[in-house]
């Protein structure tokens, strides 16, 4: 474990690496301790000097920070800052860091008091009336998409980042790693997917269980929203179980807005012409959009 | 061409024979939510597994001659400099029990390109050569259009082909092996009245397709409609997720990419099937990518196999199986586009 690496004869810089956590459910770091078959290989590469997860040790002097979650908290800013002042380069690891997340959902809601009340119930914490990605605050060099990370590309990323190789994602959707896991397509099954229009890397994990796609690694290149959705509404499928889907990790953000502000305007437009309203949102009180 | 009969009995027996090779063959991998049986080639042990009533299946037999994925050779870095290991994947003769037509002569496609061009695929002709292959005749389905691709008979790419004509198989014998292992169950010399129970089958099919490509001067008219309205319609619909090429028995496409081993130690050289359609497909080293629109990369989907293929290699590259049309869920298929370019419909 402590041997010194070398690769095609020259010795490997070894580099400094630390793992943080904002807000989150420090699952993404899970998976990092989580594959024990190819753990020492992979601390064979880096020097691990602050793990909360797996070590006791703490060290300021890193030259890689892995940044798990969201900001969601005032003095979450000035630590991601700290972070950022101490690393050459900040790994934003995670849905959470990359979008927001899970936690972004709460941004669709007015009321922060109300929603504090119904999460945190008499324990109210302190939080933003918004969570975003670490993007939103500093400079984010690499981003590891997933909820959570899938271990076998962060290895991949890492041996990649030692050797001093380019790091890529790919840029096509789910289902070209679908159709070579041999999957039966989610929508032949009546269930509504993201595959279509979701960064592919992780193997299509979801699908492999017969779970249609979330989008919790955001949207591939050229992703054709507006299609999947045509699609999804011939299947039975309808636009809000869509959006439910786009809008639970923050991914499709954009698309999501654009979406939402054609449903608002469509709406005013059928007002104004004496239509009728939509049924009240099943998200009920204090919903934002 | 040698033909016997046997009697339905006799195909499990058949089967047992053969099966001390590998078999693969049409299995059941589902239902969709209709419950509607949906099939794959796979594995094969016991002839009860086969499903030879089976009307296509959603991924071609491609991966076991073209992997999705396939390392190509593995480096080992030793202490006076580094070795390399190619290993072409081959485990053993394949014998493929129940393969349609259409998919007997994607194969022969196929060749054309990977084992009988200048530069012979080795991976591929290394298993293409390690297989046996028993054909079953089919019934058409609304999105089979090999009838029009000339594809719904199988002229050469097998040992065997299987026609049921009732009570009994109608078989076409194209190789030493298939006649040596014929002669382990029982069969006769057909009759008179089995060539004709034969022709009145084949009749009987022929019938029944109701898809159609128009192919007269396609390679013409393709060059002609190059800035067709049609492709940028169709490419509006298109998600560029990849799904036709990779379900496509003949699109070999592929990428490759160099891997380390996590341990410094070793590292790989990995083949993956890849997409015309995909955004990256025409993106070229310094960052330029010459097909950025949906629609430019839609349109040579089809440039490749019914224009630049044809020139090369008489025929298209298509095979008429319907897969891409029943997989794309935009639904987009062949026949439709090829219409809409020709100006018919749409």
């Amino acid at each position: 474990m402590t041997q010194e690496r070398t690769y095609l004869g020259v010795p490997l810089h070894k580099p400094k690496v630390a793992f943080f956590e904002l807000s989150s459910c420090e699952g993404c770091q899970l998976q990092i301790v989580n594959n024990e078959a190819t753990l020492l290989d992979f601390l064979s590469l880096v020097e691990i000097v602050n793990f909360r997860e797996a070590m006791t040790e703490r060290s300021n002097d890193y030259e890689i920070a892995f940044v798990e979650g969201s900001v969601t908290r005032a003095d979450e800013i000035t630590r991601l800052t700290e972070i950022r002042r101490n690393a050459a380069v900040l790994v934003a690891l995670g849905s959470c860091a990359c979008f927001g997340g899970v936690n972004q959902l709460k941004n669709r809601f007015h009321d922060i008091a109300w929603v504090k009340k119904e999460v945190y119930g008499k324990h109210p914490v302190e939080t933003e009336a918004e969570a975003k990605p670490l993007e939103a605050f500093v400079r984010v060099d690499l981003k590891i998409f997933g909820c959570p990370i899938k271990k076998e590309e962060v290895e991949k990323i890492v041996t990649n980042v030692a050797l001093g190789r380019p790091v890529q994602h790919p840029k096509f959707p789910v289902c070209m790693e679908c159709k070579a896991n041999e999957n039966i397509c989610l929508f032949d099954l009546g269930e509504p997917c993201l595959g279509p229009v979701t960064r592919a890397g992780c193997d299509s994990w979801c699908p492999n269980s017969r779970m249609g796609c979330w989008g919790c690694r955001g949207p591939a290149d050229d992703a054709n929203v507006e299609q999947l959705r045509n699609i999804a509404k011939k299947h039975g499928i309808s636009a809000e179980a869509m959006l439910d889907r786009l809008e639970c990790f923050g991914g499709f953000a954009s698309h999501v807005d654009e979406i939402r502000g054609k449903a608002k305007a469509k709406k005013t437009a059928s007002a104004a012409k004496g239509g009728v309203n939509p049924p009240s949102s099943p998200l009920g009180k204090g919903r934002r959009r | 061409m040698i033909f016997k009969v046997f009697g339905k009995k006799e195909l499990p027996r058949l089967f047992d024979v053969i099966a001390v090779n590998r078999v693969v063959g049409p299995v059941q991998k589902g239902t969709d939510k209709n419950g509607s049986p949906l099939h794959t080639f796979g594995e094969v042990r016991d002839f009860a597994e086969l499903s030879l009533d089976y009307k296509t299946t959603i991924l071609s037999a491609k991966r076991f001659v073209l992997p999705f994925h396939e390392t190509l050779c593995t480096f080992r870095v030793t202490e006076n400099g580094w070795e390399k290991d190619v290993d072409f994947n081959v485990r053993g003769p394949t014998v493929f029990f129940g393969l349609h037509a259409c998919d007997i002569n994607a194969f022969n496609r196929l060749d054309k390109v990977l084992m009988e061009s200048v530069y012979p695929t080795p991976y591929y002709a290394s298993k293409r050569k390690n297989m046996f292959i028993i054909g079953t005749n089919c019934e058409p389905q609304p999105y089979c259009f090999c009838r029009s691709m000339g594809t719904d008979t199988a002229l050469h790419g097998f040992d065997l082909f299987l026609t049921d004509i009732g009570d009994r198989y109608f078989a076409e014998v194209q190789s030493a092996t298939a006649y040596n292992f014929l002669l382990q169950i029982k069969t006769a010399d057909p009759k008179e009245k089995d060539h004709q129970r034969y022709m009145d089958v084949v009749a009987e099919k022929n019938k029944k397709f109701t898809a159609h490509v128009d192919n007269t001067d396609l390679t013409k008219i393709l060059d002609m409609e190059f800035q067709s309205q049609a492709w940028k319609e169709w490419g509006d619909k298109c998600l560029s997720c990849g799904t036709c090429a990779n379900v496509c028995p003949t699109c070999y496409c592929y990428g490759v990419e160099e891997t380390v081993d996590m341990n410094a130690t070793g590292a790989r050289k990995i083949k993956s099937l890849h997409s015309c359609n995909l955004i990256d497909f025409a993106e070229v080293a310094g960052g330029h990518n010459f097909r950025p629109e949906r629609h430019s990369r839609l349109k040579y989907r089809y440039y490749h196999k019914h224009r630049g293929f044809v020139e090369a290699f008489e025929e298209s590259l298509c095979v008429g199986c319907g897969r891409c049309g029943e997989a794309c869920l935009a639904d987009i298929t062949v026949p439709e586009v090829i219409a809409s370019v020709r100006g018919e419909g749409h």
